[in-house]
């Protein structure tokens, strides 16, 4: 079965390597990931906020055209992205009228029948059944797992993991032979979308995930959100002024981590573009 | 030749300052049948009911209507007053003027056209009343109580004083409840095993009280002063006649790690056990689930050392028939525990415990003799906190209600805590401080002004530990809605009160509802506290929904003063308003045709099966039959029965389509 790819702003943008390593696992596993044509922006943080038929719309726009072209299945790398498109997907499910609306508004045919995946559930239904002959370089690290809080929540919503105590990631992890630690931060808010407006937030908030996941003697973050990831790792210059701190820990997209598991270089997973100096490689 | 009498009630002003009364007695008074319709300011003061006797006498009546407030306040004293007037107090029909016109709408013409019409349906069906009897059912002067806590022993111990037999049953090995497991008790700080203990010696002792441990319901049937109830005896594998007690096998037992239950599982106990050393009976049982010989067909040591050769390895449960007149249950709550918090960490981390289980370190009989010990280290906390509402007023826990007895209780732990602990520190985080009762709240402020507990108004988001420390995050909404972040040596939390394990299956047993969370429906919320909607059934304690004591024990004493009023009599009498199939003689016998539809829907168990035999007994037919002690007159069957075999007394067809066809047409 072919799956579609919603990559949103941040995979062709902050987060290159993010896609990078998405792209590179893709390839190495042999996965068909086709990238929904003339896809738009899911709103993000900005439309639901503002107007609400718009934040509908928008991911409504998306997931029409996933259905227009076939694609059953879609997965969404970006933490944000795929709340938002699960979120709407529940909504207009809810309430026809709304549906019929939305219809209206983009102008196009939606069912909500496809199927939207995050980056962990893509990773357990086709990568973890191929994975044990795969690895070569089994991960033997201890790792904090960052959560964050869209991955998880609201979870009536999503209806995915423990909103207070995930696990998924930690057993992705212990499949590539890391070890994951007990961290209680791993729902804790990185301060989000403060990111550009407020660092002096994020830099508190952040550097308490940090703080933490070095006090439980781990090698590295792993993450699955484009947002923690530049909270945690671009701004980190910002972090460590904040709290006089020289935290090091690496912060490592969960497909980087499978990645440098089965063998793939640095480079091909985009380990080189981070702000943080991953030296675990 | 049908002579109905309307009396139109006043009710003060009630009825008369939106209805024009006069209007409504002399427009009735027209109708055809009626003789007499009259109005008086209050028809159930002595003179209006003397009016209503003397009509009856003077106009010869046929049927009565009295036109004033629900049948639920004054029909027994109207039809009361019929029964004394000479007629049969089921000609008596009362038209709802007040709750159903004069208080729900404004003075108008047509509030006045509504209360006449609501009387005249009233005139249209009493003319089709029948004189009916009232029913009589024998009474077994035998009460049962199913649970033995502080509940259960009041009911006993009251209904026993008042000369009847009662037998307790108790699915533990011994009785006290969770009563017997508290340290002190709120708002008087008094040692709770001093208070209880004597009572549950006495029920031991009374002569009127049978006591079964170690025992459950297996089966009720019947119905008021009638039940027959199966009890299973489950095995004690031990001959309560040969054992004295003496404890031996009980220190002898190499099984030793069990984790006992009556101290919370912070302490071990052996397979044969005594559950705490004043438990009534003072006999051990064997919990064959974790006994060596059960498990592994040998060991056997405490049939060795028993000194009365009183262990009966193939000892059977044992099932008995009890003839029952009513029920008491008494069957009490449970809590939630640790393990329900995601957010405190899944029970994973050992210094966050429960309130039973800082009942029990507080416990000068617990398993730190009433030191305040942490679990995973035994060290003393310095610093404690306890959360109150830990997953009370959720509704994302799926638990909306309040726990009641929490507030309190948490005062009383972080009071003792400061009392043992003197340099200690105690914070309490709570969403409002509910200690409304009888020295209640000045007890909380107890707590906060002489011992200095740090009450912390807010909710606590996480818990996870570090350094050894426990790290508890929460927010203070009093101090500008700031984060705040103890460092707790150990956590208590004031865990939701629940329905205990069992509740429902025990409700479907003795057919009594429940409500969503599984407590046991009260007949009504305000007026029958204690009754159940089945007949016969009462409700103490916790099993309707979380109690402290004093209110278990008032609502115990209450339930027992029900089934001291039931036993009373000799025969029950019940209004004859019950389902009641049609019979004729034969060929047909009934228009029944034994289909048994009403069967599966009568909420009560109230239809049963007749056979109409011939001399020789062969069945001819088979037909429904109304138990009239059981049935409420709910008429579902009346609805459901597709041969019209059925009918309610009181509220015939006939009588329902008089009423109907009286409001389509003109007058």
């Amino acid at each position: 079965m072919k799956t579609g790819l919603y990559p949103g702003c941040s995979l062709t943008g902050s987060a290159r390597d993010y896609n990078e390593s998405v792209s590179a696992l893709a390839e190495a596993f042999g996965l068909e990931l086709i990238q929904i044509p003339d896809w738009n922006c899911c709103g993000a943080t900005a439309a639901h906020n503002l107007n609400k038929e718009l934040s509908l719309a928008l991911p409504a726009r998306i997931l029409a055209l996933a259905e227009k072209n076939g694609l059953e299945e879609i997965v969404v790398p970006c933490a944000a992205c795929y709340s938002r498109l699960v979120v709407t997907q529940h909504e207009l499910k809810k309430n026809p009228e709304l549906k019929n609306r939305i219809s209206e508004v983009i102008e196009m045919d939606y069912r909500g029948t496809s199927r939207i995946l995050n980056v962990i559930e893509w990773i357990d239904k086709y990568i973890i059944p191929l994975l044990p002959e795969k690895i070569t370089k089994p991960f033997n690290y201890k790792v904090a797992c960052y959560y964050g809080c869209l991955l998880v929540r609201p979870n009536k919503v999503l209806n995915y993991d423990r909103a207070e105590d995930p696990q998924t990631m930690d057993i992705v992890m212990t499949k590539i032979g890391a070890q994951p630690v007990d961290y209680p931060y791993k729902t804790e808010c990185c301060g989000a979308g403060f990111s550009i407006s407020r660092t002096d937030i994020v830099s508190k908030l952040s550097g308490k995930i940090i703080e933490d996941a070095e006090y439980r003697g781990a090698d590295a973050i792993i993450v699955a959100c484009p947002m923690c990831h530049s909270n945690l790792d671009m701004r980190r210059p910002d972090i460590n002024k904040y709290w006089k701190t020289e935290f090091k820990i690496p912060v490592i997209f969960v497909t980087q981590a499978i990645g440098l598991a089965i063998g793939l270089s640095p480079e091909k997973v985009g380990l080189k573009r981070h702000f943080v100096d991953v030296k675990i490689s | 030749m049908a002579r109905i009498g309307v009396f139109v009630c006043h009710c003060g002003e009630n009825i008369s300052a939106t209805v024009d009364c006069g209007k409504v007695a002399e427009t009735i008074g027209k109708l055809k049948h009626v003789v007499l319709s009259t109005e008086y300011k209050y028809m159930c003061s002595d003179p209006g009911q003397t009016l209503i006797k003397e009509a009856i006498k003077e106009h010869n009546l046929t049927g009565v209507v009295v036109s004033a407030c629900s049948p639920r306040m004054h029909e027994p004293t109207f039809r009361k007053a019929c029964a004394e007037g000479g007629l049969n107090p089921y000609l008596c029909e009362m038209a709802n003027l007040r709750e159903h016109c004069s208080w729900v709408h404004e003075k108008n013409e047509l509030t006045t056209e509504k209360a006449i019409d609501i009387v005249r349906t009233q005139v249209e069906k009493v003319k089709l009343n029948s004189a009916l009897q009232p029913i009589k059912v024998p009474v077994t002067k035998t009460a049962m109580v199913i649970g033995g806590g502080i509940a259960g022993i009041q009911a006993a111990l009251d209904i026993a004083n008042t000369g009847h037999k009662v037998v307790m049953i108790e699915r533990s090995p011994s009785i006290g409840g969770h009563m017997s497991q508290l340290s002190e008790t709120f708002p008087t700080l008094d040692c709770s095993q001093c208070i209880l203990t004597p009572r549950m010696v006495e029920v031991a002792q009374h002569p009127n009280i049978t006591l079964y441990t170690y025992a459950e319901v297996e089966s009720v049937e019947g119905f008021i002063g009638n039940f027959t109830v199966k009890v299973r005896k489950k095995a004690k594998s031990l001959d309560e006649k040969l054992c004295t007690g003496c404890g031996l096998c009980t220190t002898k037992c190499p099984q030793k790690k069990i984790p006992n239950e009556f101290e919370q599982g912070m302490g071990m106990r052996p397979a044969i056990y005594i559950p705490f050393p004043q438990a009534v009976p003072n006999r051990p049982v064997i919990d064959r689930e974790h006994c060596t010989y059960y498990i592994k067909g040998k060991c056997k040591i405490c049939e060795i050392v028993c000194p009365t050769k009183a262990i009966r390895f193939d000892q059977p449960d044992e099932i008995i028939e009890l003839q029952i007149g009513a029920i008491v249950a008494a069957t009490g709550f449970d809590i939630k525990h640790a393990d329900f918090f995601p957010e405190y960490g899944y029970g994973r981390y050992k210094d966050i415990i429960d309130g039973l289980q800082f009942e029990r370190l507080a416990s000068a009989s617990g398993p730190t003799s009433g030191v305040i010990k942490r679990p995973s280290d035994g060290q003393i906390p310095k610093n404690i906190v306890f959360i109150a509402c830990a997953g009370s007023r959720d509704p994302a826990k799926g638990i909306a209600y309040c726990s009641k007895i929490c507030c309190m209780y948490t005062a009383k732990h972080a009071m003792l805590y400061k009392h043992k602990v003197h340099e200690g520190k105690a914070h309490v985080f709570y969403m409002d401080i509910r200690s409304g009762g009888k020295n209640y709240d000045e007890f909380v402020r107890r707590a906060i002004e002489e011992d200095h507990v740090n009450y912390i108004r807010g909710r606590v988001s996480t818990i996870y530990e570090r350094n050894g420390k426990l790290i508890v995050k929460g927010v203070d909404t009093l101090l500008s809605s700031m984060p705040v972040e103890i460092e707790a040596d150990m956590v208590v939390l004031a865990t939701a009160g629940v329905a205990n394990s069992g509740a429902e299956e025990l409700a479907q047993k003795l057919h009594i509802s429940y409500d969503s969370h599984k407590f046991f429906a009260e007949a009504h919320p305000k007026l029958k506290p204690v009754e159940t909607n089945t007949a016969g059934i009462f409700l103490a304690g916790a099993c309707q929904n979380p109690k402290d004591i004093p209110d278990s024990v008032s609502q115990a004493s209450g339930s027992a003063v029900k089934v001291a009023a039931l036993f009373s009599q000799n025969e029950l009498t019940r209004e004859p308003l019950v389902a009641v199939v049609n019979r004729m003689g034969p060929p047909l016998h009934s228009t029944c045709v034994g289909c048994f539809l009403c069967q599966a829907v009568c909420p009560y168990q109230a239809i049963e099966r007749e056979d109409i035999k011939t001399r020789d007994g062969k069945v001819l037919k088979s037909l429904a039959k109304i138990n009239e002690g059981l049935c409420q007159g709910c008429g579902t069957c009346v609805a459901l029965c597709r041969s019209k075999s059925i009918d309610l007394h009181g509220y015939s067809n006939n009588q329902v389509y008089a009423e109907v066809v009286a409001l389509l047409n003109e007058y």
